[in-house]
């Protein structure tokens, strides 16, 4: 269990689907608006359950613990073949000599 | 104080003379026009000082680069004698890693001066590492609030790398779901913290990208000795377009031609939560490029100092599969490693130089920094994952949201235009609608003239088509 002063994140629903704003199209209105910002808590508590937290510009937020100590997960992503293969395409059209041998 | 949705939205206006410390009244005339250059003045400050002001947080003063290998690669394709130089000014370079730290700047000075504890922004793009680094550095507090999320909790990469970077300079980084209502939450945090809205679309934020095309006009009429010949800007709020093309003018580029360029996802839905994450590219691209044109004063001020369509002299349309390539390119052949997004008018560059003559000079105006989901590699997995196909070919086979086309070679890249009369006549249509005048004075024709930067009779001609004729 997320102890005091443990950096979590909560989450909490703005805008329940169904009263969302009048202009937002027909998929978005039938999902919530949905919030989550991260924090110190600022008590022991349970993931799932309501907490208080300090946010980085000193705020207090109540939510729902989704998340103890949550991690940046973006990356690079996988290779992608179909940029590798644009380096060596210009550089034959460049400096052939150098650059333009082939495999086959 | 009732804090649902009807109630705080019926306070808006209320919430954002608090929050910006203007009040913009004082620049209305009359039901359809305002006072623009009036405005623009009340920012108060000379380039000079806007330049001083961002140095003291080490913004600007970028470096303008010459892009010698692609030149050789368009004028390779280009009939002979045309292959224009081309330029790229690598506003990389700021503290943050993009163009709107000058935007930042500005704002974030304005907010310490006038005495607000912290800064607000809303924003999913660079913007808000700017703002965060700014206030980082002038010891304010600060919050950003992005949209990054769909319905089934899955991030835009590149938002999520813009978040982690926000978080690192030490601002609270509010992430909502995607719909437009993140302006309630917005105005909400206004009310609840009273920090300063950092809007993007202030007269001080876009005082603070004049120094942009004031540099660039000053370098290149130094190293060159003579103007540039054309500008291409990123367009997507309008802000870039338009103080760009003001710095330009002040530098004394009366001559150069400003060219906004945008990703094309025409078709896919800005608020629909099922469309968001299907398009690589967040920010720069037509779902904001168009409307913010055809009405600039959507955004979260009462009145828009970004009116693109009072500088452009062209506006063109290039695909998620060119701009990728072109980043391609620049790392490739240029050396310099940076974000897609910032690339967008450099993939217009390779045709529109091919246009231009070999002694004639393009500049594009930024570049942007890179990382971990803000990398094409990043960008087209996430794509892949979520049901997009990927392949080489002829981009103009591209379809936003379902098929991206990486072109087979430079000659495939081609910038398309977009007929911008039909734009301005759009404009006039809606400024029209909104204000309910039918028959405009003398006075409100000249606006529109400005506004559209076309002549008097243009815009007669869109009055009578509205109005069926005109009322004798």
């Amino acid at each position: 269990m997320p102890e005091k002063g443990a950096w979590v994140e909560v989450y909490n629903i703005v805008l329940p689907a169904g009263s969302r704003a009048p202009q937002v199209p027909r998929d978005t209105q039938d999902v919530p608006l949905e919030m989550r910002v991260r924090g110190f808590l600022l008590a022991e508590a349970e993931l799932g359950k309501e907490c208080t937290i300090r946010t980085l510009s000193g705020r207090q937020v109540k939510g729902i613990l989704v998340n103890d100590s949550p991690r940046h997960v973006h990356d690079f992503g996988e290779p992608v073949r179909e940029l590798l293969e644009i380096g060596p395409e210009v550089r034959r059209m460049l400096w052939p000599s150098l650059w333009g041998g082939s495999d086959e | 104080m009732n804090k649902s949705y009807e109630a705080v939205m019926s306070r808006k206006n209320k919430i954002m003379i608090d929050a910006v410390g203007l009040d913009y009244t004082q620049f209305e005339r009359g039901p359809l026009a305002f006072d623009y250059e009036g405005m623009m003045r009340s920012a108060g400050y000379s380039i000079e000082r806007v330049k001083q002001i961002q140095a003291e947080t080490s913004v600007g003063d970028t470096p303008l680069i010459e892009l010698r290998n692609l030149e050789t690669l368009v004028r390779r394709m280009a009939p002979p004698g045309k292959g224009a130089r081309i330029l790229v000014k690598d506003e990389a370079a700021n503290p943050s890693g993009s163009f709107k730290e000058r935007r930042a700047a500005l704002s974030v000075y304005q907010a310490a001066k006038q005495g607000y504890k912290g800064v607000i922004a809303a924003t999913s793009g660079n913007y808000g590492a700017a703002v965060a680094s700014q206030a980082a550095m002038r010891g304010l507090k600060c919050i950003v609030v992005q949209e990054v999320y769909d319905s089934r909790g899955l991030g835009q990469p590149e938002i999520l790398e813009k978040g982690r970077r926000c978080e690192a300079y030490g601002a609270e980084v509010l992430q909502l779901s995607v719909g437009p209502e993140l302006f309630y939450v917005f105005l909400l945090l206004l009310e609840e913290t009273g920090f300063f809205n950092a809007s993007l679309y202030t007269p001080f934020a876009i005082a603070g990208v004049e120094t942009l095309g004031y540099e660039v006009g000053r370098q290149v009429m130094e190293r060159y000795g003579r103007q540039p010949d054309a500008v291409l800007i990123t367009h997507a709020g309008g802000g870039n377009v338009t103080g760009t093309a003001r710095g330009l003018l002040q530098a004394g580029c009366d001559r150069t031609k400003v060219v906004g360029v945008s990703v094309d996802l025409s078709g896919l839905h800005m608020a629909s939560d099922r469309d968001f994450n299907r398009k690589s590219f967040t920010t720069g691209h037509t779902g904001f490029g168009v409307p913010f044109a055809t009405w600039p004063d959507r955004a979260d001020v009462p009145r828009n100092a970004a009116r693109p369509l009072r500088y452009l002299d062209r506006y063109v349309t290039v695909t998620q599969g060119e701009v990728f390539y072109v980043t391609e390119l620049l790392a490739q052949l240029e050396g310099l490693e940076r974000g897609p997004a910032g690339n967008t008018s450099l993939a217009a560059a390779l045709s529109i130089a091919a246009e231009m003559d070999e002694d004639q000079i393009l500049v594009v105006q930024e570049t942007e920094y890179t990382g971990a989901g803000k990398h094409p590699t990043a960008q087209l997995t996430f794509a892949r994952q979520n049901g997009i196909t990927v392949r080489r070919g002829d981009p103009a086979e591209s379809i936003p949201g379902e098929l991206i086309v990486i072109p087979e070679g430079p000659h495939q890249v081609k910038a398309k235009d977009i007929d911008l009369s039909a734009l301005a006549r759009s404009y006039i249509r809606n400024a029209l609608e909104r204000s309910g005048v039918r028959q405009p004075d003398e006075f409100e024709i000249e606006f529109l003239a400005k506004e559209v930067k076309r002549d008097r009779e243009f815009v007669k001609g869109v009055i009578d088509e509205v109005t069926g004729g005109r009322e004798k």
